[in-house]
């Protein structure tokens, strides 16, 4: 029981992502609605965001700012006590940056909205099938 | 369809728990992530760039590169949307609507009628009705000046505390966006029109290659910003810190022109009339 709760404790974090990843991926191919599949690719992107996260982390150190860093020389800074700032630097410009495709994204569904009247996967292939272009 | 998708995806996640019993453990710090070339950041940033925060150290000078076109990858999201959406030719509604402010009275004017000019007494509102949210404009005008202040410090004080140019240049972007939502698209528009946020969104991409180039031009390699200690009076250490300021202006200004631009297209349809 003990070993089951160690193995738990120094795994849980990547089984939580691995969850996540699936609901996301789980979204994108079975919802047929596309701002379903967009909130689907959120989640996605936000496991892999906490994955990297959780990487950067050491038992017993702390963010990854120099205390009294002003001015002061880097002698004697020891790497484990600070977190791996590698992974956070990562995930900063991705965060934005899946803000910026979340809106592509979104635009890309008004666009589609705009030609077929619909944002559902089996009516606008219908309207392909039946070649009903309503250009606007 | 949907059994088959719940089934490789069930596969798939169990999969991937069976094989994190390989992973290294939880706040392990030799893990292989946090070793290698990130023990270097962490021991040799403050002696290499005066920078204490680390992430601000390693996104704006040893990952320059990557940044530079994070930046890069924003501005064309946001030109995408803009070319995706953007509509140039207004549309004709059935009829417009205009408050006078006073009253409070909502005037329709139906198509081809006389319509009052924005002014002192009447102003336009949006044909879905929109409240007259006192409460929620006031609040708001109350807290954007404070949050404005907020960004330009995240910004500015990115080496000594979290923050930098992406965070400060979203909460930025977000006041203005918070203007559109209390008040309406158009007031938003009339303070940041979609030219500026256009001219400041490649103005911020310009800003991070040209202090690169500048780099360049002053004879070290591309956004190698101890060059810089040629043109001012800096030691190079710190040079490579006034580099890290800069580079992050740029970032703020690019990623904060190109949220309120991506929510005007988005919000408003690409015609940029009636918002949300």
């Amino acid at each position: 029981m003990e070993e089951l709760a160690a193995v738990f404790v120094a795994r849980y974090n990547y089984w939580g992502v691995i969850i996540l990843m699936g609901i996301g991926l789980y979204a994108m191919i079975a919802k047929t609605n596309m701002v379903k599949k967009i909130i689907g690719m959120n989640i996605f992107q936000t496991a892999i965001i906490l994955f990297y996260i959780s990487t950067a982390a050491k038992y017993g150190a702390s963010i990854p700012i120099i205390a009294h860093g002003h001015g002061a020389q880097g002698h004697g800074i020891r790497a484990a006590d600070y977190m791996n700032p590698l992974p956070h630097v990562l995930m900063l410009t991705a965060i934005v940056v899946s803000v910026a495709t979340l809106g592509v994204a979104l635009a890309l569904a008004v666009r589609v909205y705009w030609n077929y009247d619909s944002l559902e996967e089996d009516e606008i292939l219908n309207q392909i099938k039946a070649g009903q272009l309503n250009r606007k | 369809m949907k059994s088959i998708a719940l089934t490789s995806v069930a596969l798939l996640c169990a999969v991937l728990i069976y094989s994190t019993m390989g992973f290294p453990a939880w706040g392990d710090s030799d893990s292989p992530a946090s070793t290698h070339v990130s023990d270097y950041y962490i021991e040799n940033a403050v002696n290499d760039t005066a920078v204490p925060n680390l992430v601000t150290a390693v996104l704006a000078d040893y990952r320059g590169y990557d940044t530079l076109f994070e930046t890069t990858v924003v501005l064309i999201a946001g030109l995408a949307c803009f070319f995706l959406l953007r509509r140039f030719k207004p549309r004709q509604p059935q009829h417009r609507l205009y408050r006078h402010i006073d009253t409070g009275i909502t005037l329709i004017i139906e198509q081809g009628g006389k319509e009052p000019t924005d002014s002192e007494e009447f102003v336009r509102i949006d044909s879905r009705w929109v409240p007259y949210d006192l409460v929620i404009q006031q609040a708001s005008c109350l807290v954007i000046p404070f949050l404005q202040l907020f960004a330009l410090y995240v910004i500015a004080h990115g080496h000594h505390s979290p923050g930098g140019g992406f965070q400060g240049g979203v909460i930025f972007g977000a006041t203005i966006i918070l203007m559109a939502i209390a008040n309406d698209l158009r007031s938003a528009a009339r303070r940041v029109s979609e030219r500026l946020g256009a001219l400041m969104a490649s103005a911020g991409v310009l800003i991070y290659a040209g202090i690169g180039a500048l780099c360049i031009l002053l004879g070290g390699s591309f956004l190698d910003y101890s060059a810089l200690s040629k043109l001012f009076a800096f030691t190079p250490v710190m040079a490579r810190s006034h580099g890290i300021l800069g580079v992050e202006i740029g970032v703020a200004v690019a990623v904060s022109a190109v949220m309120i631009w991506i929510y005007y297209n988005l919000a408003s349809a690409g015609r940029h009339e009636e918002g949300l």
